[in-house]
């Protein structure tokens, strides 16, 4: 049905030009960032290029030096034989050491860039606002920190080796000039040859990398969805329709992915073929040279020897130049989220009161888009040690209300003060020390039962158990199997949904908030726990250091504990006053809350 | 799992993991191709065309050999005409290897992609038939990289890795048949001097498999941390707890990027090791090359050939056994996606030659069921009821007394443990899902919605509803006054999961939706736990009444539901224990009457 849950990333992919462009700046700030073990990977590789050609080197020399003396004397020339197995061992083994540090080391650059990276773009969701959060779909930002960090750092694992082959190409041909100058030329036209060849590869190939991969985004965003959204694709039989969609998807990208396919095809074999190509023409040169005395055997097969071991590793070039477009897609992505801004700043202030906090809005008003305001002019007092009941229909604004104080949310204007203080002057930890929220639907963490109350505060397990307590958990709690040990989660058990709302109220209980704010809070627990809880909470807030409550209800037992209720109609304050009061004078009121009343008494139930 | 009668299953998919963990990789290959017949078309000639791709490289050698005896190693006389035959060869050659090698890819790619787009939407489909998926959310992350980087990984394999490890093996068979044509006793020297590479291989690939095992778990367990900051964000905000959060993301970072080091490490040293062997060999080769040629077994030509043969043959080991832990990855990966498409759909459907039901409202019955979720406790036990067609029936009980669970064996969303259900006479396992949705719908607690519009939304329920028909369900349920504040209408966008409605607001939506799909037996679970009493009011009774006739079963906390219904049953730790009306219940003094008790007196209060 919707087939577009993230077409975001399609304006992303730019020119190819500015690809290039793009990827090489990506490249200096990898290899800033990673400035020393970059450093000692580039030295490894340059040592194992630097060792492929002396490779080439030891045998042209035990060509002339071993081979040829030993066949024209018919006798083995022992001292240059043995010099020659020394040369060749010792190349091997500088080899195998360039080898580790270039893989090792350059392997751990590339995985510490992704980790770094990870750190960030984490660092960056723990910061940005509630509202930047709700415009990114749950897929994106999850594969933002996963696939697209990878994405663009991958070409960091080909570029030690890139570097060292070009500078094995120096080699190469510092080698061919000593041995033979003609010969040379030949290298002279292959190398930039190859290189030409991959440049224009990966231009061509670019542009269907980046469409590949953001289709390859949006199969992933059309499972998470279509996954998450599982049980009520079941219950409508709408399995055939999701497969066809998601089909539609990996289609896409299949074909997409072949397009790529067909490019590396032909490009492949060609940049193959070419060093064989190179090493016959040195030999039909050669034979010229040598015939006419201009060089020795021994050269020849060096130079064509050289193409041969150059030949494999060069192609480490198209290999980073054909990671580029996908890394500076993948660093597109992660930059959205490193860029984004607005983050709520928070103040310096800090409360220092004890017992039940005053809270005060004054004119707030709220909208989610321009020109729609969820919330226009509220004013509201919530005196020390009182309890606010906020009343309103569906979608009259109650959540939202809840949010500005935790400052989920700022107000367009107007001010929440907690006592008296703006909560935007105060510093995070504060607010949330003085403020808990239990929101309207529960989240748990993948952790422990305990765990999962004090969310990491110091809290001693009697304090956890009298939360537990406090909102009827603790029977459950104690029949699970490790107690407060249980693991929630994806490796761990789950909870029904009254029990999970339970472990969201003993959350905020058990942090001993001064101001204790509940969004229809006890919806998924029955009749008759809900009635415990609210005596434990009545009894509670009686004390002199118990919270003050604002709660969002419908249930006449929730208002009841109120000393005012607060009822919002369509963001503003309809009316105010205590429970008969508002009964006796609001017709809407009275509709909302004794609609099962009314409709008993008009003998509709039974 | 040490528990001494095994008598409940495990999550299934992980009993599939853990049988399938003793097939070799070789096996699950096989098992990967047989479950995707795609890669495999033409997969002869494709093999066929890699094989004659790994010529090209190996006349190079031979055009040398030529070259050297046919003059450049005497320096004076030489025989250009034979030198200039064979370069013709070799080009001709090198002309059909790179011609072999595209069309070889060509066909690899539209294979492997075919096949596995195929595999992608099977696993799809497999996942959506698994009831794990609605029994366990959590593992719902898990489950999405099966059809997407799992597969990803399965495609580089095939394209790349895969074919590598086929073309190196090529090479080296060829390189060393042409070794041995040259000289066995070379032959034998350059195969000695790899000899100990070979023996160590296997140690080496039983370390780097360990060692991408870690790399695995790890990465499960950073993927679950991230997603923290992310789907709960407003906790964290609330609570503030973004220190401790980012504590445990770094945690799960740190551990990765260890592990990952660790099989680095691994890897660099298996791969350093053939280099060294290839400089091994091509000492061996110098000096038995010269020991023999002395002798006068060996022209210089072909021991010089043979140190091109040496790197002919080092190469593709080289990459053999760099591609080797690549490979393990992907059948790494490629073992999960099997393991899911072989967990039997524990719920499977029986398809459309199932006997159809009968025309008409059904009845259902419950016959001595019994249900676990897989490794706990039961949590229904012998429940044994019969729901007459047209009953509105309501289902009450305790937080995680097993009312949900109840409506999800209804809609055979999951299978009893023991007993059957069935529905209109027939056992539901027998009947197909075409037939069950249009009979019976389940609306769940949570209104979940997809990130489109109003109107898209609602059409999951009915797919060929046009707006005239949703307008008018719409009005039907009494949300006209409602609908009316939505500025954009029909087209309201709601937000990922619904997010940008109020809670009440996504379950109204949920409602509209199950109205529009106008099934003949409606299960309602809490269905409008969020909506103010006014509202879920005038829309369950005009839901009533639009579904008039019909069967329902509805769970809620809110009793008015049940003073209202025909039948009550209640539910405690996993039992029914009370089954009448709602009056004969209040009578009978036991847990209803003491649900109901509450409830009046919330309501009640001040009355
Ligand atoms: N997916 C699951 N895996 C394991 N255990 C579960 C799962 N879902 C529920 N349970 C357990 O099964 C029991 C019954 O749960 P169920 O969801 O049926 O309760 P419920 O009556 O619907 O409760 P509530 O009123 O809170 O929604 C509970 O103890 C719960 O912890
Ligand atoms: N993220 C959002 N983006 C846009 N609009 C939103 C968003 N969240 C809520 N709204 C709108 O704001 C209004 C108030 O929503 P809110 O969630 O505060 O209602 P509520 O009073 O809590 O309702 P309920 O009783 O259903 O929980 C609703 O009309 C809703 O559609
Ligand atoms: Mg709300
Ligand atoms: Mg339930």
């Amino acid at each position: 049905m919707s087939d577009s849950p993230s077409a975001t990333t399609d304006n992303l992919s730019a020119s190819t030009d500015q690809v290039m462009g793009r990827g090489f700046r990506l490249l200096g700030r990898g290899m800033s960032e990673q400035r020393f073990l970059f450093t000692i990977s580039v030295v490894g590789s340059v040592v194992y290029g630097a060792m492929t050609v002396a490779d080439a080197w030891v045998l042209g020399w035990a060509t002339d030096h071993v081979i040829r003396p030993s066949f024209e004397k018919g006798e083995m020339v022992k001292g240059a034989l043995a010099v020659s197995v020394l040369l060749f061992m010792t190349v091997a083994i500088l080899r195998a050491l360039g080898v580790i540090a270039r893989r090792l080391i350059g392997g751990i650059v590339y995985y510490r860039l992704v980790a770094d990276y990870r750190r960030r773009v984490t660092r960056r969701y723990l910061a940005l606002p509630m509202s930047w959060h709700h415009k990114h779909p749950t897929g994106q930002l999850l594969s933002n920190a996963n696939a697209d960090v990878e994405a663009a750092w991958a070409v960091f694992m080909p570029l030690p080796m890139a570097i060292g082959v070009i500078a094995m190409l120096v080699a190469a041909v510092v080698a061919m000039l000593l041995a033979d100058v003609v010969l040379t030329v030949v290298g002279l036209v292959v190398f930039p040859a190859l290189f030409g060849i991959n440049v224009f590869y990966q231009r061509w190939l670019s542009p269907k990398v980046s469409h590949a991969q953001s289709l390859r985004g949006d199969v992933s965003a059309v499972a998470h969805e279509s996954f998450d959204g599982a049980l009520v694709i079941k219950s409508l039989g709408r399995e055939a329709d999701e497969t066809a969609r998601f089909a539609r998807h990996a289609e896409a990208l299949r074909d997409a992915n072949i397009a790529v396919g067909r490019i590396r095809s032909i490009f492949d074999p060609l940049l193959e073929a070419l060093p064989n190509l190179a090493v016959l023409a040195v030999i039909l040169i050669g034979i010229d040279r040598v015939a006419s005395g201009a060089a020795a055997p021994g050269d020849v097969v060096q130079v064509a020897y050289l193409f041969t071991v150059v030949a494999f590793p060069v192609r480490a070039i198209g290999w980073v130049l054909g990671e580029l477009p996908r890394s500076v897609v993948g660093w597109d992505r992660v930059r959205t989220v490193l860029d984004a801004t607005g983050e709520m700043p928070y103040g310096s202030r800090e409360l220092d009161g004890a017992g039940p906090a005053r809270l005060r809005l004054e004119d707030v008003r709220f909208e989610y888009e321009a020109g729609t305001e969820v919330l226009s002019g509220v004013d509201l007092d919530l005196e020390p040690g009182r309890v606010v009941a906020v009343v309103g229909a569906t979608g009259a604004g109650k959540s939202t209300l809840t949010s500005l104080l935790t400052r989920l949310v700022d107000p367009v204007s107007g001010r929440v003060l907690v006592d008296e203080v703006d909560v935007r002057d105060l510093t995070h930890g504060s607010l949330a020390e003085h403020v808990a929220v239990v929101p309207q639907s529960t989240f748990l963490f993948d952790d422990s039962v305990r765990e999962n109350v004090t969310l990491g505060a110091d809290v001693p397990d009697d304090g956890v158990w009298a939360a537990l307590r406090a909102v009827q958990a603790d029977g459950f709690v104690s029949a699970l199997p490790r107690g407060l040990d249980t693991q929630l989660g994806e490796r761990g058990t789950t909870l029904s949904g009254g029990q999970r709302q339970r472990l969201a109220l003993a959350r905020a209980l058990v942090r001993r908030p001064r101001l204790l704010v509940m969004d229809d809070a006890t919806s998924a627990v029955d009749p008759e726990v809900e009635q415990r809880i609210l005596a434990a909470l009545a009894e509670h807030t009686a004390d002199e250091d118990g919270p003050s409550v604002l709660v969002v209800a419908y249930r006449k037992a929730t208002i009841a504990l109120a000393d005012e209720v607060v009822f919002l109609d369509d963001g503003r304050i309809a009316d105010r006053g205590t429970h008969a009061e508002l009964i006796g004078r609001s017709a809407d009121y009275r509709l909302l809350v004794d609609a099962y009343d009314q409709a008993r008494e008009a003998g509709d139930l039974a | 799992m040490t528990t001494k009668t095994e008598e409940r299953v495990v999550d299934p998919l992980d009993a599939q993991e853990a049988r399938s963990a003793r097939l070799t990789g070789l096996e699950i290959i096989k098992r990967g191709l047989a479950l995707s017949p795609a890669i495999k078309d033409g997969i002869g000639v494709t093999l066929l065309l890699a094989m004659l791709s790994t010529v090209g490289g190996t006349v190079v050698p031979i055009v040398i050999q030529v070259a050297i005896d046919a003059g450049l190693g005497e320096g004076g006389h030489t025989d250009r005409g034979e030198v200039h035959l064979w370069v013709g060869i070799a080009l001709a050659l090198i002309a059909v290897t790179a011609v072999c090698a595209y069309a070889m890819r060509v066909r690899l790619f539209v294979a492997s992609e075919r096949g596995l787009t195929q595999m992608r939407v099977q696993a799809f489909r497999h996942v959506h038939d698994l009831s794990m998926l609605t029994q366990n959310a959590e593992r719902r992350g898990v489950l999405v990289s099966r059809v997407t980087s799992d597969i990803d990984q399965v495609s580089l394999f095939l394209q790349f890795t895969g074919i590598m490890i086929v073309v190196s093996v090529g090479q080296m068979i060829v390189a060393t048949i042409v070794m041995a044509y040259y000289s066995w006793q070379l032959t034998i020297v350059v195969l000695v001097c790899f000899l100990p590479l070979a023996v160590s291989m296997k140690w080496f690939a039983e370390r780097l498999s360990q060692a991408y095992d870690t790399v695995r778990r790890t990465v499960g367990e950073m993927l679950a941390v991230i997603a923290e900051p992310v789907v709960g964000a407003s906790v964290v905000r609330s609570h503030a707890i973004e220190a401790r959060t980012q504590r445990r993301v770094d945690h799960g970072i740190d551990a990765n990027l260890q592990a990952n080091v660790s099989a680095q490490r691994l890897v660099a040293v298996t791969f350093a090791s053939a280099g060294v062997a290839g400089g091994l060999a091509n000492a061996g080769v110098v000096i038995a090359g010269v020991a023999l040629g002395v002798a006068g077994g060996l022209s210089m030509g072909t021991v010089i050939a043979f140190a091109f043969l040496v790197g002919l043959f080092v190469g593709p080991v080289q990459i053999a056994t760099q591609v080797l832990t690549e490979a393990q990855n992907a059948i790494a990966s490629w073992r999960r996606v099997i393991d899911l498409l072989d967990t039997p759909a524990d719920v499977v459907d029986p398809g459309s030659s199932a006997p159809p039901l009968p025309d008409g409202v059904l009845g259902a019955r419950f016959d001595h069921v019994t249900f676990a979720y897989p490794g706990g406790p039961d949590v229904l036990r012998d429940v044994d009821v019969e729901i007459a067609p047209r009953q509105r029936v309501a289902v009450v009980g305790e937080t995680g007394s097993g009312k949900t669970t109840f409506a999800k064996l209804l809609t055979r969303l999951m299978d009893p443990v023991t007993g059957t259900v069935s529905l209109g006479g027939s056992d539901i396992s027998t009947v197909s899902f075409d037939e069950l949705r249009r009979h019976v719908l389940m609306v769940p607690q949570e209104g979940f919605l997809f990130d489109a519009t109003l109107r898209e939304n609602l059409l999951y329920g009915k797919a060929d509803a046009d707006d005239a028909a949703l307008l008018a369900v719409v009005d039907g349920l009494g949300l006209s006054d409602w609908f009316a504040t939505l500025p954009r209408g029909l087209d309201t966008r709601v937000g990922q999961r619904g997010e940008s409605l109020s809670a009440g607001e996504r379950q109204l939506v949920a409602l509209l939706r199950s109205a529009l799909a106008d099934p003949d037996f409606l299960v309602l679970d809490e269905a409008t736990s969020a909506v103010d009493p006014q509202t879920e009011l005038r829309a369950t009774r005009a839901l009533e009444r639009l579904l008039e006739g019909r069967t329902s079963v509805t769970i809620a906390h809110r009793l008015s539901t049940a003073e209202n219904s025909d039948r009550v049953l209640v539910f405690d730790a996993g039992r029914l224990v009370e089954d009448g009306t709602h009056a004969e219940l209040v009578d009978a003094g036991g847990v209803y009457a003491r649900l109901h008790a509450s409830w009046v007196a919330q309501s009640r209060l001040d009355h």
